[in-house]
């Protein structure tokens, strides 16, 4: 079987935000929706100030919460582990938004474009009147996975078939990928690092792992800009 | 301390969802209530209709609130584990029962919407336990607090109906009484659970700012109204009806606080270090439980 995953390494992110961008234009979301955005965390207390980048979005978790409270059975999971949403039946309760433990999912209820009224070219092809007042958020870009599984090509190595926030990050933060196989660059990436998952307390497998190398300082909070 | 950062208020869920919460389960309460005082026999339509105008009242603030308003029958597609269908299922079966029940002066169909008046509190309370982006939400003891909290509303706002329409019950002073010890005890619980499972500090300042009004205005006080009424019954009038008061006030505002002002989303945060591949979970992928219809 096949699970795709996420990986995001923490030593290598620098924060340039080129995956938030490739993310916006790929999927023309709308101001303020974020499907990938790149966190600024900073800890410590001068002289002694950390600082990293955290690329966060829709953890496609193995046991997703959002699915489970959704009334109306939008939200769902497929095969491969990517979790949907039907724009066709979701009626934006925010049930899915408020269950999520990751600040994944966006609702926008009119709309709304980087420039104004006007949309741009891209904007005005991508725009999908049946995302107004439903959830929404990071697809895997499950439409370029699917078109390039079709092709025979492999998710995360061929860039026609991998997420855009991926075929985009300049410093190979970014790496997606079947953690299902054991030969895949996913599961070597696990295998030859350290990594977390973020809130796995919470019981959800999150598909999305972070490689990193120190334990969590116990004062980093706050200093946070998006 | 916590080490997350970004917990940020929610926004999505406003006044209008904590609505719900307020008036939907003092509706569902106060129909356990009334089929409870008036068994074997039936309520009066009044009672019947105000507890139905409550349930009513928190579900139309829901509407008001969902992207979609038009979709709502597709809040009954997923029984299976989303407690906001089964919420909405039973306030179906809530409505049918209470209204056929009291039209028809029939005890058994009000005691079956007494017990559905309890399944949608309590359905209200695993509707927050499910959020688990909210840890305010999210805490196991949210579950009885919501649930204490409803009954003590509902024999609250069931007892200033009856004082009015001169139908005191006495043993229902003293039901209110024991449900409001034991929202007290609940509250507690709920915030020393949250303290020591590292709720974000700004939740944690909220439910502080409103601990005296919640335990002094909504709780203690109503309990030495009371007792006075008890001691003196010929003060029943004034005492009980401001104690009901301030006891179905009291829950109102801890629920429009847990649900509008505490709810600090979960942040951000690195997690504990591993090494090796993981052990692969594979999705629950609920496919098949998906809704299928015909779009041509």
């Amino acid at each position: 079987m096949t699970r795709y995953v996420m990986i995001a390494d923490l030593n290598r992110c620098v924060g340039c935000q080129t995956c938030t961008a490739a993310c916006k234009h790929t999927n023309a979301t709308p101001p303020g929706v974020q499907w990938r955005k790149v966190l600024d965390v900073e800890w410590g207390e001068f002289p002694d100030v950390q600082r990293l980048f955290m690329p966060v979005g829709c953890q496609h978790c193995a046991d997703p919460p959002c699915m489970h409270v959704c009334p109306s059975t939008a939200t769902a999971q497929r095969e491969d582990g990517i979790v949907t949403i039907d724009y066709d039946l979701c009626i934006g309760c925010s049930y899915c938004t408020v269950a999520c433990p990751y600040q994944a999912r966006y609702k926008v209820d009119k709309p709304e474009f980087a420039y104004g009224d006007i949309p741009t070219e891209n904007e005005a092809i991508q725009f999908d009147e049946r995302t107004m007042g439903v959830a929404q958020k990071c697809t895997f870009c499950s439409d370029r996975v699917d078109a390039g599984v079709e092709q025979g090509l492999t998710p995360g190595i061929d860039p026609e078939a991998t997420p855009g926030c991926v075929n985009s990050c300049i410093a190979d933060a970014l790496s997606f990928g079947d953690i299902e196989d054991e030969n895949s660059n996913v599961s070597e990436l696990l295998a030859e690092n350290t990594w977390f998952q973020m809130h796995a307390e919470l019981g959800t497998e999150p598909g999305f792992y972070y490689l990193w190398d120190r334990e969590a300082p116990e004062d980093m909070q706050g200093d946070m800009q998006e | 301390m916590s080490n997350t950062f970004g917990n940020a208020l929610q926004t999505q869920w406003d006044w209008r969802a904590a609505g719900n919460f307020m008036f939907g389960g003092s509706g569902g309460a106060l129909i356990l209530m009334a089929a409870i005082a008036s068994w074997p026999g039936t309520p009066n339509l009044v009672i019947g209709l105000a507890a139905l105008v409550f349930v009513g009242l928190g579900l139309f603030l829901v509407w008001l609130e969902i992207g979609r308003p038009w979709r709502f029958l597709h809040v009954f597609f997923h029984p299976q584990t989303s407690w906001m269908t089964r919420e909405a299922s039973v306030s179906v079966l809530l409505f049918a029962a209470t209204f056929t029940g009291v039209l028809m002066q029939a005890p058994s169909l009000l005691a079956a919407a007494g017990l559905l008046g309890f399944l949608f509190l309590y359905c209200q309370g695993r509707i927050l336990k499910a959020s688990k982006g909210i840890p305010a939400w999210r805490e196991p003891a949210v579950v009885p607090l919501i649930i204490s909290t409803g009954l003590a509303e509902g024999a609250a706002i069931l007892s200033i109906l009856l004082i009015v329409s001169n139908a005191a019950q006495g043993w229902l002073l003293y039901l209110l009484m024991g449900l409001l010890g034991w929202r007290l005890v609940s509250w507690r619980n709920y915030r020393q659970r949250m303290a020591a499972n590292n709720a974000p500090p700004a939740a944690l300042k909220v439910l502080d700012g409103i601990d005296r009004p919640q335990v002094i205005l909504g709780n203690a006080l109503p309990l030495l109204l009371l007792v006075t009424v008890i001691v003196q019954p010929a003060l029943l009038a004034p005492l009980a009806l401001l104690a009901c008061i301030l006891a179905t006030a009291g829950g109102w505002l801890m629920k429009f606080t847990i649900i509008a002002k505490a709810a600090q989303v979960q942040g951000y945060a690195l997690g504990k270090l591993q090494k090796g591949r993981p052990a692969i979970k594979p999705p629950v992928r609920r496919e098949k439980d998906k809704f299928v219809f015909s779009r041509d």
